[in-house]
C-alpha cells in the first residue's frame, strides 16, 4: 500500500515526536478518551490514520477541537505512543497555516464568564493561535 | 618452533560468499610455523576432519589453526578431531570467520583482508601453545530442585525415577506451587488439584525425594558435580516428625482474621495454620508475625490442644549442610502488582480482582466454597468484564507493565468466560482483548468453544477505565471493530495480570552464578538447542522461572530439565576444564585480590618458605588455585597487580602475541 502524504506524515512525526509504528492497535487511547462522543475521529484512528498517510480528513476535522488535552491517553498507552501529541501536531500544522486561526483575541470578550477560569482562555489562545 | 596446519572452512556459501577462502589459505600458508594450508566446503564433516587428519600424519603437525564458525559451535568437535588424529586437543585454535567477519561483512575484500589477520592472530597464539591435560573430578549423585510447584515436583518425580537422590526445597509450608491454588485446567477442564495432589503425594512418598518445606537456600558453593549448598530451614514452631496434620491446632487458635495468602487474602487464616486440605507436608505451622504466644508469651493454646505435643515455641531456624552434583531452579511466576495500573480501580474496589484471585472464587476449596460471589457484598455477579494483557506487552518506556506476552492469560481468560457461562447462564460475560493468541493443542478449539457454544462476547477493544459507581463497575471500553465506545455496568472486573519471575528469583541467580535476562526470567544456554540448561554447567532451569508458560509446557520442561540431570548424575567423573589459572609464587605480593574477586572460591592463601638471593629463608603469603575448583573465568589475572596470576590455555603471552599479529 503507497504511503500518501509521506512528507506530511514526516513532519507531523517530527514535530510531535510520536511513533506511530509503536502502536499495537489495542484501543486503550479511545477507550480513556472523554471527548470520544465529540470526535469524528478518536484517537486510535489519529495514530493509524497518520501511520497511513490519510492526514487530510484528520485536518479537515472539527475533531481537531474536540481533544481536550487531558492526556488520558498518553497516561494510559501501554506503548507509550502518545496520541494526545499526535492530535496536538495535527492541529499545529491546521492553525500555522495563513488565516486559520481557531480563536483571535478580539474572540475573548465573548467568552468571558464568571464560571469560567481566566487560565482557561490563556491555555485556549496558545493552543488554539499560531 | 610449532608444526601447524591452516584449514579454511567455507561454510557452504556462508563464508565462502563473502570471503574469498582460497586467498586466506594462500596467504596464512607463509605465516611463521605454518607448513600445511587448505581450504574445504564443510570442514565439520565427516570428510573434512579426514582431511585434518591425514595432514596431521602426512605433515607431522604440531599445531591446528581452523577458520571457521565460532568456537561455541565446533571448537568440541574440532579438539576432538585433534585428540583422533594423536595430537593434545588444547593445540587447536579456531579463528572466528564466520559470526564476527564473512556475516557482518558485505564487501569481499574488507572480509577477506579480515579473516587473513583473525587467521594471523590464531597461528601466533598456537605458536605458544602447550599441550595441557584436564583434571577429572567425582559427580555427587543427587540432585537439588529449588521450588516445589509443578516443576520442580515433576522434576524431582523424573530424576527419583531414574534412582537417583533428589531434595526439593519449597520456600512455602507446602508444595504444590500455583498450581494448588487453580480451579480447572485448560483446554480439558480437568480439575487441578486432582491431578496434582497425587503428584505431590507421589514426591512425599518416594524415598529417594526429601522435601524441605519453608526453606531457603541461603549458600552455594562448589562447580558442575560438586556444589555445597545451604539451606535454612526457618522455624515452624512444630515439630514435624510429631505433627500428624489433624487440624486442630488451626481451629482453636484465637488469633482470627490474618490474611489468608493461600486465597490470596481474600479470607482469614489464624496464626497456626495449616495452608489448604491437601498440602504436603501437612503440618501445622505458626505465623511468628501473628502468634501471641511468640509475641508476648501469652496464649498457648495451641500446644494446650494438640495431642501429639508437637508444638515447640522454642524452634529456631536451622542450617542444613548437603552437596549436590546438579541444581535445578524451578522458581516459578507470580502476577504482577496493579499499583501501577489506577485506573482499573483494583485498589479502590473489592469486586475488580486478579485472574488468580477469581480462580480461588471458583474453587470449591477457596473463599466461597466454589460459588461466584461478589467479594464487596457476597452477591452473584450478573455481568462480568474480563480485560487481558494488563501489563504485559507494554513498551519499556511506558515505564509500568513488562513488555513480554505472559502467553497463559489468553487462554485462562477463555477458561474462565467458558466455566461462568457453564455455571451461571444468566452471566453475560465480555471478554475485551488486543489479540487472542492460543497456538497449541485443541487451544484455538477451546476459545472458539467459549464464543460459538457459550456466547462469550469477545470485544476487539481495551479498557480505558473502571469507575465504581454505587454497587456497579462502569466500564468505560473500546470496540474497534464497530468504532464506538462502550460502557458497560459490569458487576464483577477480572484482569489477566502479567506474571513475572519470584522475587526470589534474581538472588537465587547470583547464588548460582547463573544468568537472567532484564526481566529476571533465567537465561537458557542457547535458546533454541539447549532450552533446560543455564549456561553455567550444573545449573538447570525448569518451569515458568525461565519465561511464562502453561502447565503442558511446565511439565515437559521439567522432565527435559530431569533428563538433563539425570545425564549427569549417571557419569562417573567429570572431565575438568584444563584452561584454569595459576599463580607464580615468586611474584605474588599476598594482596589478595584474586581471593575476593574469584566467584568460586579456588583461590587460598598460605604462608611459604622461599630462598633468598642472599641465601636467607623468609616466609611469605602466597596465593594457589584449586584446579577442580577454578572454571577458568580469569577474573583473578585480570585483578592480579602483581601479573603473578595467569590462565592455562590464555596466558598474557599468548593473547599479547594475539594482539601483536592484528596490529601488526
Amino acid at each position: 500500500m503507497e504511503v500518501k502524504n509521506e512528507r506530511l506524515k514526516e513532519q507531523l512525526i517530527r514535530i510531535s515526536g510520536v511513533n506511530p509504528r509503536k502502536c499495537m492497535k489495542c484501543g486503550k487511547c479511545s477507550a480513556s478518551c472523554p471527548s470520544y462522543d465529540e470526535m469524528e475521529y478518536h484517537p486510535h484512528q489519529f495514530v493509524s490514520m497518520v501511520e497511513s498517510g490519510n492526514i487530510d480528513p484528520l485536518m479537515n476535522s472539527e475533531s481537531l477541537y474536540k481533544c481536550l488535552t487531558c492526556f488520558a491517553c498518553v497516561d494510559r498507552c501501554p506503548r507509550n505512543v502518545e496520541p494526545a501529541k499526535l492530535v496536538e501536531a495535527v492541529r499545529l500544522m491546521v492553525i500555522r497555516q495563513q488565516g486559520r486561526n481557531r480563536l483571535t483575541p478580539d474572540d475573548i470578550p465573548a467568552l468571558i464568564d464568571d464560571e469560567l477560569p481566566q487560565q482557561a482562555i490563556v491555555s485556549a489562545l496558545r493552543k488554539y493561535t499560531r | 618452533m610449532q608444526r601447524i596446519g591452516v584449514f579454511v572452512c567455507w561454510c557452504g556459501s556462508n563464508i565462502a560468499a563473502t570471503i574469498d577462502v582460497q586467498r586466506v589459505s594462500d596467504t596464512l600458508a607463509h605465516e611463521p610455523g605454518v607448513v600445511f594450508s587448505a581450504n574445504y566446503q564443510y570442514m565439520c564433516s565427516q570428510a573434512g576432519q579426514d582431511l585434518i587428519k591425514d595432514a596431521v600424519r602426512d605433515h607431522a603437525l604440531t599445531g591446528i589453526v581452523i577458520c571457521s564458525c565460532s568456537p561455541r559451535m565446533h571448537e568440541a568437535t574440532f579438539r576432538k578431531t585433534a585428540a583422533a588424529a594423536g595430537i593434545n586437543s588444547y593445540m587447536v585454535e579456531i579463528a572466528n570467520i564466520r559470526e564476527q567477519c564473512s556475516w557482518v561483512h558485505k564487501d569481499k575484500m574488507v572480509g577477506t583482508e579480515k579473516a587473513i589477520t583473525l587467521g594471523r592472530a590464531a597461528i601466533a597464539k598456537v605458536n605458544l601453545n602447550a599441550p595441557l591435560i584436564p583434571g577429572e573430578t567425582p559427580v555427587t549423585k543427587r540432585a537439588l530442585v529449588i521450588g516445589g510447584g509443578i516443576a520442580g515436583i515433576q522434576t524431582a518425580l523424573d530424576i527419583a525415577d531414574a534412582g537417583f537422590e533428589v531434595d526439593i526445597v519449597e520456600k512455602k509450608p507446602t508444595i504444590g506451587g500455583k498450581m494448588a491454588q487453580l480451579d480447572k485446567t485448560f483446554p480439558t477442564l480437568d480439575c487441578a488439584a486432582c491431578i496434582l495432589t497425587p503428584k505431590m503425594v507421589d514426591a512425599a512418598q518416594n524415598d529417594k525425594i526429601r522435601i524441605f518445606s519453608y526453606s531457603e537456600v541461603t549458600e552455594v558453593k562448589g562447580f558442575v558435580g560438586n556444589f555445597n549448598v545451604k539451606i535454612t530451614k526457618h522455624a515452624r514452631f512444630v515439630d514435624e516428625t510429631k505433627c500428624t496434620g489433624c487440624g486442630l491446632c488451626t481451629e482453636k487458635c484465637p488469633q482470627k482474621g490474618i490474611p489468608n495468602e493461600f486465597n490470596l487474602n481474600m479470607d482469614n487464616r489464624r496464626a497456626i495454620y495449616i495452608p489448604f486440605a491437601q498440602a504436603i507436608p501437612k503440618i501445622a505451622t505458626i505465623d511468628p508475625e501473628h502468634c501471641n504466644m511468640l509475641k508476648s508469651g501469652k496464649c498457648g493454646v495451641c500446644s494446650k490442644v494438640c495431642a501429639a505435643g508437637a508444638i515447640d515455641y522454642t524452634q529456631r531456624d536451622e542450617v542444613i549442610e548437603e552437596s549436590y552434583g546438579a541444581i535445578v531452579a524451578a522458581t516459578g511466576f507470580n502476577p504482577i502488582s496493579m499499583d501501577k495500573f489506577d485506573e482499573f480501580a483494583y485498589s479502590t474496589s473489592k469486586d475488580v480482582v486478579t485472574s488468580l484471585e477469581f480462580e480461588r472464587l471458583m474453587n470449591a476449596a477457596g473463599p466461597t466454597g466454589g460459588t461466584l460471589l461478589r467479594p464487596s457484598d457476597g452477591k452473584h455477579p450478573h455481568t462480568i468484564v474480563f480485560v487481558q494483557c494488563v501489563g504485559s506487552r507494554c513498551s519499556a518506556d511506558a515505564e509500568k507493565g513488562k513488555e513480554y506476552c505472559s502467553k497463559i492469560c489468553c487462554m485462562y481468560t477463555a477458561k474462565h468466560a467458558m466455566l461462568t457461562r457453564e455455571k451461571y447462564p444468566d452471566t453475560e460475560v465480555y471478554v475485551f482483548y488486543i489479540d487472542v493468541r492460543t497456538p497449541g493443542k485443541n487451544f484455538d478449539e477451546f476459545y472458539r468453544r467459549a464464543v460459538e457454544e457459550y456466547g462469550v462476547h469477545y470485544i476487539k477493544g481495551m479498557v480505558g477505565k473502571v469507575m465504581p459507581q454505587g454497587d456497579k463497575l462502569i466500564v468505560q471500553a473500546s470496540d474497534l471493530l464497530d468504532d464506538r465506545q462502550l460502557r458497560i455496568a459490569a458487576d464483577m472486573v477480572v484482569l489477566a495480570a502479567a506474571m513475572e519471575p519470584d522475587k526470589s528469583a534474581r538472588s537465587l541467580a547470583t547464588m548460582l552464578t547463573a544468568s537472567m535476562d532484564t526481566n529476571d526470567f533465567f537465561t537458557e544456554a542457547h535458546p533454541k538447542l539447549r532450552p533446560v540448561e543455564s549456561p553455567t554447567a550444573g545449573i538447570f532451569l525448569s518451569g515458568t522461572c525461565q519465561g511464562p508458560k502453561d502447565i503442558p509446557e511446565t511439565v515437559a520442561q521439567a522432565s527435559a530439565a530431569a533428563s538433563k540431570v539425570i545425564g549427569l548424575l549417571c557419569k562417573e567423573r567429570l572431565v575438568g576444564n584444563p584452561c584454569v589459572a595459576n599463580s607464580n609464587e615468586n611474584m605474588c605480593t599476598g594482596c589478595s585480590l584474586c581471593e575476593r574477586v574469584c566467584p568460586y572460591g579456588a583461590i587460598t592463601y598460605s604462608d611459604k618458605e622461599f630462598k633468598m638471593p642472599d641465601r636467607s629463608l623468609r616466609i611469605r603469603r602466597v596465593a594457589s588455585v584449586n584446579e577442580a575448583v577454578c572454571q577458568g573465568c580469569g577474573a583473578c589475572t585480570v585483578a592480579c597487580p602483581s601479573g603473578a596470576m595467569d590462565l592455562k590455555g590464555f596466558s598474557v603471552q599468548q593473547i599479547m602475541a594475539e594482539v601483536d599479529a592484528i596490529c601488526k
